[in-house]
């Protein structure tokens, strides 16, 4: 007893330690949220924060479902899609009649879109949980993307529905037509959307949607519906996917089928994934690195999709943790102060991967510029080093980087295994000491 | 109008047969390893891009024997170095695992061939009218794939329930732990499924190939036709995915062949509406909303009877 008021201080000095390193970091995602445009402020930089945002908001909302009540859905587009479409029409409404609504608030309506279509079909679309209620997504998805084409006075058919956003009363003296005042607006949905979402996993109904993802039956046990649970994530999903097209409307001005499409679809189920769906900054990563990749990727190669699902594939067997998974899977050797044990393996390793890496990019580039080469030439450049797409001495270098890699790198993979035993190993025996 | 009947319900149980060569592998692969194949539809366009370029060597009736045994040979190959990897992650990675390889196959197969549709020709021995039947003449083709799709299911029938193989596929369709006790290799059963389902659906591109259009988003466009089916008749069904697909094959090639709508039954809506959602819905026409058509139907049967018309298991 004389024991544990001793440490009472102690532990409150380390929680108050814990939640000054928690809020910590909301207030500097915060700042760095605010200074990042006057760091980087081109055009390009400014149009591609813009769509990361949009897509970490779309993305996290993606978690609420995947990651945090375990329902893997194919078509949550629909709700950005209808998120979308009713922002645009509330946008030509206020501009049309007047209403003193200024742009702000426009997201807002669009989150009631994702809402009030995820509450009509949400409650069918609940009854299961696996596999089925992936197919039942994938179904209703294609069903109201079809029906957006044969509606064509709601969802203007395939040339879509336009809007001024410029049009709407003025705040805060901002007319919302420059790229950076369009940042600042995703800037702060996304701060509000991300608090309120993370605010939502420390709920009891955050916690009881994790129970149902582990076990649903043992949550009817202890007196929760499992149906009803779900049909709330999925609302507060629909809700904030909504809140995405919204913005998303806002920024392009424009809102069109593919809003809801099974390709948009995809892109999200996609970024969370691989960004890791158990951690709440997983989705963040993913969101970042697929919208740098899709931006990126396309202007270098012509079969960027190809390289996409490779590194979803890869993602899927070797890491299902997503990238997030990885980082956090360091985290005990980092406090146990063993890292350094596994460092020198990744460094050696690094090159015959490497290497295997090129050798496959090589291969691919080739057999595409091969089949495709209409006015470009059969030279690709790889690193700076051109390659001639039709001369053996490529074809060969491509084998042997890849199947030369591909040797070598096993035996190197097999060496960080046996270091990362050795400093879990020690990881885990500092912390029975400690 | 009789001639219509007639027409369609020929093609509608063609395309149903069609369908239920593709449902079948997934079915039997689902009731086997409680994986839904999403790659299905790939391994479908995988045989008739396979059957086109074979053709283009070797000519039809080899490509018809060899196409679909490299597509096997892939399924096989996904199986053994994809799939059982990563079983142990659990049923949501190997979804991922076969969505990534829907993605990545349809993005090789445009790759290499292209994005525009391929010139695949009926083979020149098949290319005469069967028979007329009013004014139609109905090409031998067609009779062809009829009959290739039945010899298929039977000899799918008779081996699955008269052969020694069939018997341990039964068995593991259902009790896959206890067959694997008595000491048959469950790993290599699944391996052979998974390539048979995956040639299965080689062989119905092979000949859907010259019918249907061969182009780099057939994956697509079946894709999800093939999932209702399953959901429609019941997961892990085969009976029922039969009926399920001669059904939604029936459905739609009726819905397509008919013009009718709303404004034709009842004559145009009050001018006063303008353009809204009712004016949409009442001019649509059945032929234009007969692509959604099968994903009201998943509605419907979602709601009415969540198991399916004759479902067994439900994951």
């Amino acid at each position: 007893m004389i024991d544990a008021t001793a440490s009472a201080p102690g532990a409150a000095a380390k929680s108050r330690g814990q939640s000054l390193r928690f809020y910590g970091i909301w207030v500097i995602a915060g700042i760095a949220l605010i200074v990042l445009p006057l760091i980087f402020s081109s055009g390009g930089s400014l149009t591609s924060f813009c769509l990361v945002g949009i897509s970490i908001i779309f993305a996290l909302s993606y978690n609420i479902l995947l990651g945090q009540t375990g329902l893997l859905s194919f078509g949550h587009a629909v709700h950005y899609g209808f998120g979308g479409f009713l922002a645009i029409h509330v946008m030509n409404a206020v501009t049309a009649h007047e209403w003193p609504v200024p742009l702000p608030f426009i997201p807002l309506f669009g989150g009631i879109g994702g809402l009030a279509l995820a509450v009509v079909i949400g409650w069918v679309m609940t009854k299961r949980a696996g596999t089925v209620f992936a197919m039942i997504s994938l179904g209703i998805g294609e069903l109201v993307a079809s029906s957006s084409l044969i509606l064509r006075s709601v969802f203007g058919g395939e040339s879509g529905i336009t809007t001024d956003r410029t049009g709407l009363p003025h705040m805060f003296g901002w007319s919302f037509g420059p790229q950076i005042q369009i940042y600042y607006l995703i800037a702060f949905w996304l701060m509000i959307s991300a608090v309120a979402m993370y605010a939502l996993t420390r709920t009891p109904l955050g916690r009881i949607c994790n129970a149902v993802r582990d076990n649903p039956e043992r949550v009817e046990f202890i007196g929760y519906d499992p149906h009803v649970v779900r049909y709330f994530a999925y609302g507060f999903a629909g809700f904030f996917a909504g809140i995405a097209g919204g913005l998303s409307a806002i920024n392009f001005e424009i809102a069109n089928s593919a809003y809801l499409g099974a390709a948009q679809s995809g892109i999200v189920l996609f970024a969370t994934f691989i960004g890791g769906t158990a951690y709440f900054f997983g989705p963040i990563l993913g969101a970042i690195l697929v919208t740098y990749l899709q931006l990126g990727l396309a202007d270098v190669t012509t079969v960027w999709q190809l390289y996409f699902g490779i590194i979803f594939i890869g993602i899927v067997v070797f890491a299902p943790g997503g990238i997030a998974g990885i980082v956090m899977m360091h985290r005990p050797l980092i406090r146990a102060g063993t890292l350094g044990m596994v460092l020198p393996s990744y460094l050696i390793a690094l090159l015959p991967t490497t290497a295997l890496a090129c050798g496959v990019i090589l291969a691919i580039e080739t057999v595409a510029r091969y089949t495709q080469s209409e006015g470009q030439g059969t030279v690709i450049n790889l690193l700076g080093i051109p390659f001639d797409a039709v001369s053996p001495l490529t074809w060969l270098a491509a084998a042997v980087l890849t199947i030369g890699g591909f040797l070598v790198a096993r035996i190197t993979w097999r060496r960080i295994a046996d270091a990362w035993n050795r400093a879990a190993t020690a990881a885990r025996d500092q912390e029975h000491h400690a | 109008m009789t001639e219509l009947i007639v027409i369609s319900t020929i093609n509608g149980v063609l395309f149903g047969m069609l369908l239920f060569l593709l449902s079948s592998g997934l079915t039997v692969i689902f009731s086997m390893m409680g994986i839904l194949n999403f790659a299905h539809a790939s391994f479908y366009m995988l045989g008739a891009f396979f059957g086109f370029q074979l053709t283009q060597w070797f000519g039809f009736w080899p490509a018809l024997v060899l196409a679909p045994l490299l597509v096997g040979a892939v399924g096989m190959a996904v199986e053994r170095y994809g799939l059982r990897n990563t079983h142990k992650h659990g049923h949501v990675a190997e979804l991922l695992l076969t969505f990534g390889l829907a993605f990545a196959i349809e993005e090789i197969v445009s790759m290499i061939w292209g994005k525009s549709p391929m010139d695949y020709r009926v083979p020149a021995t098949l290319d005469f009218p069967a028979f007329t039947v009013f004014s139609t003449n109905y090409p031998a083709y067609k009779i062809f794939m009829l009959v290739v799709s039945v010899a298929i299911f039977v000899a799918l029938l008779i081996t699955l329930k008269r052969t020694r193989i069939g018997l341990i596929v039964q068995a593991a369709l259902t009790h896959p732990n206890m067959v694997a006790n008595l000491g048959h290799n469950v790993g290599r059963v699944f391996m052979l499924v998974f390539g048979v389902g995956a040639a299965l659906a080689g062989v119905a591109g092979v000949i859907a190939g010259p019918a249907l259009v061969t182009q780099s988003d057939m994956a697509n466009l079946l894709g999800p036709i093939l999932f209702v089916v399953i959901v429609f008749g019941g997961l892990g069904s085969l009976s029922g995915a039969f009926i399920a697909s001669l059904f939604i094959g029936l459905v739609q090639t009726f819905a397509v062949a008919l013009n009718g709508s709303l404004a034709g039954a009842f004559g145009p809506l009050d001018p006063s509406f303008g353009p809204s959602v009712i004016t949409d819905i009442w001019n649509v026409t059945i032929s234009q909303i007969a692509p959604i058509l099968p994903y009201v139907l998943l509605v419907l049967i979602l709601i009415v009877r969540p198991m399916g018309l004759m479902g067994a298991r439900e994951t």
